[in-house]
């Protein structure tokens, strides 16, 4: 037991010197895109789902000749959602020569590294994260939507493209997501002319909905907006059909997988369910189909929309890289690069897209519809 | 050599050994010879020290077991990083000051706390307190000012690592010095003597009630300094920053540094918060690896022959001094 007990030991002295040994590639004729997310831990999917979408426009960019002949290369780093591990993240990243920052992907691990990244200059393009601050410096950029801006979204697409004027309201006081976008659509849809007729809302572990239903049973809502998450959505949408509402469902990207929590005839319940997603995996588009089949073939489990996000913000990269007109590693400029993604234009698998000097993205929303049981964009 | 001499010459020993190691890592820092990793890694190591060292006090000096620590973190970076928030100072006047209010705050709320679980022991006031630390977070989502679940975000931070890691630096010299004292003093042997033996204690006339809930305000008092070093460290405060997770990680420091040790503490400390950065390069098989050389550390640091190394090595060392000495 004791011989066993020492060689563990020696061996697990060996190969921890072995990684640390690892750190030390060298990477200085490739330009060093660094990403920073969740790999481990209770968000570990997300930051994976980043990792791995960004690794196969990499693996595309390089294949093709890469940036102004120059390779791209990715290092990601785990920062387990958490703000200070961000920082240790960016800190080694930056010890390993990074040029350009993808990450974080979690809204206050991206926050919290803001001030360090606008103290080295460098360009910061996060694929997901959310919260307003997350883009509030000029280096800092965002793939995805903030959240109010979804709300923004789908009262447009409500009134103007589905034509609605009355809209029923139901979401999750006690939610970061849910109020964000909440308020940004009862704001849009009485600026565009539309009436709220119900506006109910719940507390984060709220089981019941019965009473909120029967409030919008008993209104003239054309419409029902759930700027909430799927479990909870299930839930509501099973009690609206006991209660007997009808009413077509809209939601934000939170929706995302709402047939999961739907069994049997429950899923039919969902039919017609329209909501905001950036990216659906079965979309007919050719640049998603051919980024399905090349990341399910790779890691064996179709992409989400993170996935998307960190595909997208690596060609944000390649885009920014030949508009500043950076040809080598050593020339790498951060003060253009940051310039640069005002000026550019990227047809990305979550949307055509531009970037204003707040480093908000100027995209159309993309919605999916459930028909037949399947997410099909519209 | 009597009592009082060791005592002058320990504490001696210690400032000098104190400085001696700001002056090599600052001039590490200031050269630039320390990647930024390790330099930010500093910072990071100064509260992780404080916050191990105030456990300590709890489960190794009085022995209670105590799973809630994240919670008097929590009270502390809140309530100081809240007034650097929405006050107007100068930096350092603030920082002080927020170190003070976020070690005060922390301090009541353990005063209350401790005062009222007072009676319960072992594995019930365990349970108490880790229901304590996750009241405590769901508690500062709700207080409005404080950010709710999207967190306190625009905390004041020091400009240069320098600074910020001398400041956290300074504050670990003096929590070092105040345990130091504090276990060394009559309070420090009423609170081994409860440890050791808690009726024998009260029969010779230690009031148990009164010298716990001063050990848990002390605690406390220091784990909420460290919470404050934490929000300028971070600039951000999440609810999510302060789970039962973070009361475990420190109950390991605490443990593995070998319990009512100070230099055990710090050393254990520097291991647990440097070792999963140091892991990096092992990518998906870091906190595997962390976790593995976690076990291994526990195992061989309770191993007979290890001890009698580490008895052997602190042995020559005060040979080598006496030596010196003549």
């Amino acid at each position: 037991m004791k011989k066993t007990f020492r060689l563990f030991t020696v061996a697990l002295v060996i190969f921890m010197l072995a990684t640390l040994a690892g750190c030390g590639a060298d990477y200085s004729d490739k330009f060093v895109i660094g990403g920073i997310g969740p790999t481990t831990g209770t968000a570990a999917s997300y930051g994976q789902s980043v990792r791995d979408g960004a690794q196969i426009a990499i693996d595309e960019i390089n294949a093709a000749g890469g940036v102004n002949g120059v390779e791209l290369v990715l290092l990601f780093e785990d920062d387990e959602a958490l703000g200070d591990k961000a920082k240790s993240a960016y800190e080694t990243l930056m010890d390993n020569g990074m040029q350009v920052l993808i990450g974080a992907v979690t809204s206050d691990a991206s926050i919290a590294i803001n001030s360090l990244t606008a103290a080295d200059g460098i360009l910061q393009i996060t694929p997901s994260a959310s919260a307003i601050e997350a883009a509030a410096n000029p280096n800092t950029f965002r793939v995805c939507f903030t959240d109010p801006l979804q709300g923004v979204s789908m009262a447009n697409y409500a009134y103007n493209t589905l034509g609605y004027r009355k809209a029923a309201v139901i979401h999750n006081y006690d939610d970061n997501y849910s109020t964000g976008m909440y308020e940004a659509f009862i704001e849009e849809f009485q600026r565009l002319g539309g009436t709220i007729s119900e506006d109910v809302s719940f507390a984060k572990d709220a089981t019941d909905f019965n009473a909120q239903i029967t409030k919008i049973a008993a209104s003239d809502a054309e419409f029902l907006f759930m700027p909430i998450y799927a479990e909870k959505a299930a839930q509501i949408v099973i009690t609206a059909n006991e209660k007997g509402v009808d009413i077509p469902l809209l939601g934000g990207d939170g929706l995302d997988g709402i047939l999961n929590y739907l069994t049997g005839d429950n899923a039919k319940l969902v039919e017609g369910l329209i909501f905001l997603t950036p990216f659906i995996s079965t979309d007919t588009d050719p640049a998603i189909q051919s980024f399905t089949q090349k990341y399910t073939e790779k890691y064996g489990k179709a992409p989400d929309q993170f996935a998307a996000d960190g595909y997208d913000a690596v060609y944000l990269v390649k885009l920014a890289l030949e508009q500043a007109g950076i040809t080598s590693p050593d020339a790498v400029d951060n003060a253009a690069l940051v310039a640069a993604m005002t000026q550019i234009e990227l047809d990305g698998l979550t949307g055509h897209m531009t970037f204003d000097e707040n480093g908000e993205p100027m995209k159309d929303a993309k919605v999916a519809k459930i028909i037949d049981g399947v997410y099909v964009a519209q | 050599m009597n009592y009082k001499n060791t005592y002058v010459r320990k504490i001696i020993g210690g400032v000098l050994c104190f400085v001696a190691i700001w002056a090599v890592v600052s001039l590490l820092i200031v050269t630039g010879i320390l990647p930024r990793s390790v330099q930010s890694l500093t910072v990071k190591i100064c509260y992780y020290i404080i916050l191990a060292l105030s456990l300590d006090l709890i489960v190794g000096y009085l022995g209670d077991l105590s799973l809630g620590h994240a919670a008097f973190y929590a009270v502390g970076a809140y309530s100081g990083c809240a007034f650097a928030v929405y006050t107007n100072l100068p930096l350092l006047p603030k920082f002080i000051l927020a170190l003070i209010i976020g070690g005060l705050c922390a301090a009541l709320v353990g005063y209350l706390i401790s005062s009222a679980i007072i009676k319960l022991r072992g594995d019930y006031l365990a349970i108490v307190t880790l229901a304590f630390g996750e009241f405590i977070r769901s508690f500062v989502k709700i207080i409005p000012g404080l950010g709710g679940t999207k967190g306190l975000i625009g905390i004041p931070s020091f400009e240069s690592r320098f600074g910020s890691f001398t400041a956290a630096y300074i504050v670990v010299g003096l929590v070092v010095l105040c345990i130091f004292n504090f276990t060394h003093s009559r309070h420090g042997r009423m609170i081994t003597a409860i440890r050791d033996n808690a009726i024998a204690a009260e029969s010779v006339g230690i009031n148990i009630k009164q010298t716990k809930i001063l050990v848990f305000a002390l605690s406390s008092f220091m784990a909420g300094m460290a919470g404050v070093l934490f929000g300028f460290y971070k600039t951000t405060l999440s609810p999510s920053d302060f789970t039962y997770n973070l009361s475990i990680e420190v109950l390991v420091m605490v443990v593995l540094g070998g319990m009512g040790s100070i230099r055990g503490s710090i050393i254990a400390s520097v291991i647990i918060v440097a070792l999963p950065e140091f892991l990096r390069g092992a990518d998906n098989y870091r906190m595997l690896i962390y976790a593995i050389a976690l076990i291994a550390m526990m195992m061989l640091n309770a191993s007979p022959r290890f001890i009698a190394l580490k008895r052997k090595v602190s042995e020559s060392f005060s040979q080598l001094r006496a030596r010196l000495k003549r």
